[in-house]
């Protein structure tokens, strides 16, 4: 514990005595966040944290955030919603697809409070959705795989296998068959979001079994690093982990809530905020690309500046038909791309990744 | 002179009650000098973990929410520990029981009817007994460690329910995402305080605690558990049949871990998720010990434990507090509390010259 | 040689990951000869795990960091033999408890280390040695501690086995009443088995977070302390056994990765099951043997000790 941890702990202290002393009308608004894991697994949460502290920094004077950290889904998740509302916080940020139920409940019994649920796909008056659409970010990467790879395998841990998940691996195929076709994904699932242990030992049985890129949708560095070590291409998870791996990292497909963060809390403060649902992909800058590696020829970079700048501007759809099933069966004909409901439950693969699904 | 410890000839009444509270003091002077050396302000701090979480009715009634499944689990796991029997996965006990009875409901969700509840109950318990029956039959059987099997079975269990939520259980309207369709009201446990999340689990985890008091005090079998894990030459001479216990204490403990996943999933949750305990079979291992596997014990053993709970998230939102503070604290809670345990059994005499304390 | 080509990663894989298991397991193995059960492995490695990566983060000196996250799980274990030997505490819930403890203070300590990169352990690399086809970086091209753990299964075996000492520490876990009626000190070689088990599950930790993954990250064991300690039912208190354990266990873990990877038809969750599934049925099939159980597992396991009892 450095002098850090304690000052802003002392500040927290100061500031709950303070929030007691004055009672429950608080000169300050608060916004809540509740997280499925600790603030310090440098992957999912750690960014949602991230974009937390980016309220504060940039709101400190009108709101105080608070959050809790490592709420397990279920009952505990409805407890501490249910806590925080009645508490006197004016927007709840819950940030795990788990979370959707208990939000709904909650936000039944306190019309007042607005509420804002990660990944989900229900609303209501006072709840919100809000995702990203990182399939765009791994689209990009695709195009910079398919042209990298010398062994013609992507090697892709996987967390579990969910459409979120699924939506990646085919966008990334798609990409990659673009500009090779001969471009095979092989998917290894540690199911688990988070061992590096696991998820490392997964990243050497796919380089073991051919790849020279290792993806990854899980949250810990530790693939990036086996590739590192193992001397081929990874790419970060999350935020950029470049100092993970500074020769292998291609790019990162950041996850950045900030700007999001900061205008959603805005609007609550000043009675603008509105139940919507926003999926935002990188023309929203909720997905963001970390810095592309040296090593990356200029040809190679180019077509990816331009792939990102197109479906910036809207010109390129990750999922433009004409699109093949696994199977074989068609999956959009040609002139059309997939709309946003099929993407939301997208539960089979494309051509060219190996492997089978539950059903 | 030596501090001596030295054995009471029987166990001390008064230090029974005594010893919670002397944890308890014992607590809060050490967290007064945590807290203030983490820049906290004690009292708040405290006040946060202990009375804040439960000064009003819903908190109050949270705390038997949260406690409910872990003493369901306890309480099923202290007739096995009593005997000796080493149970440590009711965990995989307690997601088997979610499965087999959210499985009757997967099956049935178009169904209203009265018998769905109970039915999803039984089931539950069949399925956390069958589980359980898996190491008792491998023990007994094979002579096969049960902490081994299981530990291991927690794991399989999980995976299990992964397998089925991930894909034929998913909710057909779910967007393929992991989850089974919101149980309907007839598949719903009852809530027994308008206003709260206190269901009728709570009451089923009384009967539990109720039940298997009169089993140890009053039946045969519960006396056989008793000699058997006193002295298991005993039991033998006086013709109890080890095995018999093995299977009677796993498959007990197996139907409780049972029941409280069903309570779980029909109560607080409302649908089958991958994932439907943060570790109630593991922490109500402790909780059994912390209650001295006496069914009486168990129920004060779990709201303490459930209350730590609470006052983590309250400190959490209140004061800022990482949730590690909360598992710091809540170790030191229960080292005290089972250090504390020394005095019923033991004395401390000061040990000077002649005077041998044996 | 080709044909064995891909066997060697597959090794090489599959011995990063099962060392912190036998790290652990040996440790934890002999604080139950000695007839002490302590859960609390899953605690003491992350504690282990975060020492070590906050000593290699400041200092550098790797040697430096094994050594502290030794000491920082030989504290925790001290912990829990005050509370379980001197205070007659129940060795199961407070085994528990130490985990509880360990994960939030580990946490704690490493909060401000999350996200820093540090440079993995070194690895042997004697040239000529490790050049040789396959046999060459298994054997030549570990890292120090994948030699340790090799070393340490070893002299534990001759420890307990071979020596006096390991004869005592043997007849306190299994009588310690009639170890007590000779003579020794059954509370004293307990701390010191507890504390040697402590040591070695933070080497367990430390391998973690220097070696296999090199980072540090809050709760990065995922319950690797858990199958430490199953190992150890597996082996039959056997040290050898506990090593065998965790390469098979190791192995099948990597394998279902590998059938995974090549794109078995089954789900990936039932590949998963695999190595908990096998850990069962081998140990079935061991534990027909009576006997040998008898002759290796400590009777005296978990009970308290008092002397004038």
């Amino acid at each position: 514990m450095n002098f850090k941890t304690i000052a802003s702990l002392m500040g927290a202290a100061a500031v709950a005595g303070t929030m007691l002393v004055s009672g429950a009308a608080s000169a300050e608004d608060k916004v809540g966040f509740i997280y499925v894991g600790p603030v310090g697994d440098h992957g999912w949460t750690y960014r949602h944290d991230i974009g937390r502290q980016a309220v504060e920094k940039a709101l400190g004077d009108k709101v105080k955030t608070t959050y809790v950290e490592s709420v397990k889904e279920g009952p505990d998740a409805e407890r501490v919603i249910r806590q925080m509302a009645a508490d006197g916080h004016k927007l709840i940020f819950t940030t795990s697809f788990g979370y959707m139920n208990p939000t709904l409940k909650v936000a039944k019994a306190f019309p007042n409070v607005k509420f804002e649920h990660a990944t989900g796909f229900k609303r209501t008056a006072n709840v919100g959705t809000y995702s990203g659409r990182f399939y765009e970010g791994r689209y990009v990467v695709g195009k910079i795989a398919g042209k990298m790879t010398k062994t013609n395998v992507i090697g892709y841990v996987g967390s579990f296998p969910i459409p979120e998940v699924v939506r990646g691996i085919n966008a990334t195929m798609l990409a990659a068959r673009s500009v090779n076709p001969d471009v095979q994904i092989k998917v290894a699932w540690v199911n688990s979001w988070y061992d590096p242990g696991k998820e490392g030992d997964a990243a050497k049985a796919l380089i073991d079994q051919g790849a020279d890129i290792i993806m990854q949708h899980t949250d810990s560095p530790a693939p990036l690093q086996v590739a590192e070590s193992r001397g081929v291409w990874g790419v970060g998870q999350a935020s950029d982990m470049n100092h993970f791996a500074p020769k292998a990292q291609l790019t990162a497909i950041i996850d950045n809530w900030d700007k999001y963060y900061i205008e959603r809390t805005k609007a609550a403060l000043d009675g603008t905020w509105k139940s919507d649902d926003t999926w935002g992909g990188l023309k929203s800058t909720i997905v963001t690309l970390a810095k592309f590696n040296d090593a990356i020829p200029a040809d190679v970079v180019k077509l990816a500046e331009e792939t990102r700048d197109g479906i910036i501007e809207g010109s390129i759809h990750p999922f433009m038909g004409p699109i093949k099933k696994q199977d074989g069966s068609i999956a959009i004909e040609e002139g059309k791309h997939i709309d946003d409901g099929t993407l939301l439950g997208m539960n089979w693969y494309v051509e060219g990744v190996q492997g089978e699904l539950p059903k | 002179m030596l501090l001596k410890i030295v054995k009471r000839p029987e166990p001390s009444k008064a230090m029974v009650y005594l010893t919670p509270i002397m944890a308890l003091i014992l607590t809060m002077l050490t967290s007064m000098v945590v807290f203030t050396l983490m820049g906290v302000d004690p009292i708040e701090a405290l006040r946060n973990f202990f009375i804040v979480p439960i000064n009003n009715s819903y908190g109050a009634s949270e705390l038997f929410v949260k406690g409910t499944p872990l003493i369901l689990c306890a309480i099923g796991l202290s007739v096995g520990f009593r005997a000796n029997v080493w149970n440590i996965g009711a965990e995989g006990q307690l997601t088997l029981g979610a499965i087999f009875g959210g499985g009757l409901f997967v099956y049935l969700h178009d169904v209203d009817s009265v018998f769905l509840l109970p039915g999803m109950i039984i089931l539950g318990a069949i399925g956390g007994a069958l589980w359980a029956a898996i190491p008792a039959l491998l023990k007994t059987r094979f002579n096969a460690n049960e902490i081994l099997t299981s530990l291991m079975l927690v794991y399989v269990a999980t995976l299990l329910l992964s397998v089925l939520i991930h894909g034929p259980w998913r909710d057909p309207d779910g967007f393929n995402f992991p989850e089974s369709r919101l149980f309907s009201p007839s598949a719903t446990m009852p809530i027994i305080m308008e206003g709260t999340r206190l269901h009728f689990g709570t009451i089923l985890a009384l009967l539990a605690v109720l039940g298997t008091w009169l089993m140890l005090a009053k039946t045969l079998v519960g006396f056989q558990v008793k000699v058997i894990g006193a002295a298991p030459k005993a039991g033998g001479y006086a013709g109890f049949s080890q095995k018999k216990i093995i299977w009677f204490s796993l498959l007990f403990g197996g139907a409780m871990a049972g029941i409280a996943g069903v309570s779980e999933i029909t109560g607080p949750i409302g649908q089958l998720l991958p994932s439907i305990s943060p570790g109630y079979g593991f922490t109500a291992i402790i909780v059994a010990f912390l209650g001295r596997l006496h069914p009486v014990g168990i129920v004060f053993a779990g709201l303490l434990m459930a209350l730590t709970y609470l006052g983590g998230e309250t400190a959490q939102i209140n004061l800022g507090l990482p949730v590690a503070v909360t598992g710091v604290f809540q170790g030191m809670i229960l080292f005290y509390l089972l250090a504390c345990d020394v005095v019923v059994h033991y004395r401390f005499t000061f040990n000077s010259l002649g005077r041998v304390a044996r | 040689m080709t044909g064995f080509d891909w066997l060697v990663p597959v090794i090489l894989t599959v011995i990063t990951a099962a060392t912190p298991l036998i790290f652990a397991g040996i440790g934890e193995l002999v604080t139950e000869k000695s007839g002490v059960l302590n859960l609390g492995v899953e605690g003491m490695m992350l504690v282990g795990a975060v020492s070590a990566f906050v000593t290699a983060t400041l200092t550098g000196n790797y040697i430096l960091a094994v050594a502290a996250g030794a000491a920082a799980g030989m504290i925790m274990s001290f912990l829990f033999g005050i509370l379980t030997l001197s205070l007659m505490a129940n060795q199961v819930a407070t085994g528990l408890a130490l985990t509880l403890f360990g994960v939030g203070l580990s946490s704690l300590i490493g909060q401000d280390f999350v996200g820093t990169p540090v440079k993995a352990l070194a690895q042997l690399n004697i040239p000529g040695l490790t050049d040789i086809p396959i046999i060459g970086p298994i054997l030549f091209g570990q890292d120090t501690l994948v030699y340790l753990s090799f070393v340490s299964v070893i002299a534990v075996s001759w420890f307990l086995y071979k020596t006096k000492a390991g004869l005592v520490l043997r007849a306190v876990g299994d009588s310690h009443t009639a170890a007590h009626s000779i003579g020794y000190s059954v509370i004293g070689i307990r701390y010191l088995a507890v504390m040697f088990g402590g040591a070695m599950s933070g080497i367990g930790g430390a391998y973690l977070s220097l070696a296999y993954t090199p980072m540090w990250a809050e709760n990065m064991t995922a319950g690797r302390g858990w199958i430490a300690l199953a190992l150890i039912v597996f082996a039959t208190w056997k040290p050898s056994l506990v090593m065998v354990g965790a390469y098979m266990f190791g192995g099948i873990t990597i394998l279902q990765l590998h059938a995974q990877a090549a794109g078995l038809d089954v789900p990936s969750q039932i590949l998963s099951m695999l190595p908990y599934l096998a850990t069962i049925i081998v140990l079935v099939l061991i534990s027909k043997d009576q006997s040998r159980i008898r002759k290796h597992a400590p009777a005296c396991i978990g009970k308290i000790f008092h002397p004038a009892a």
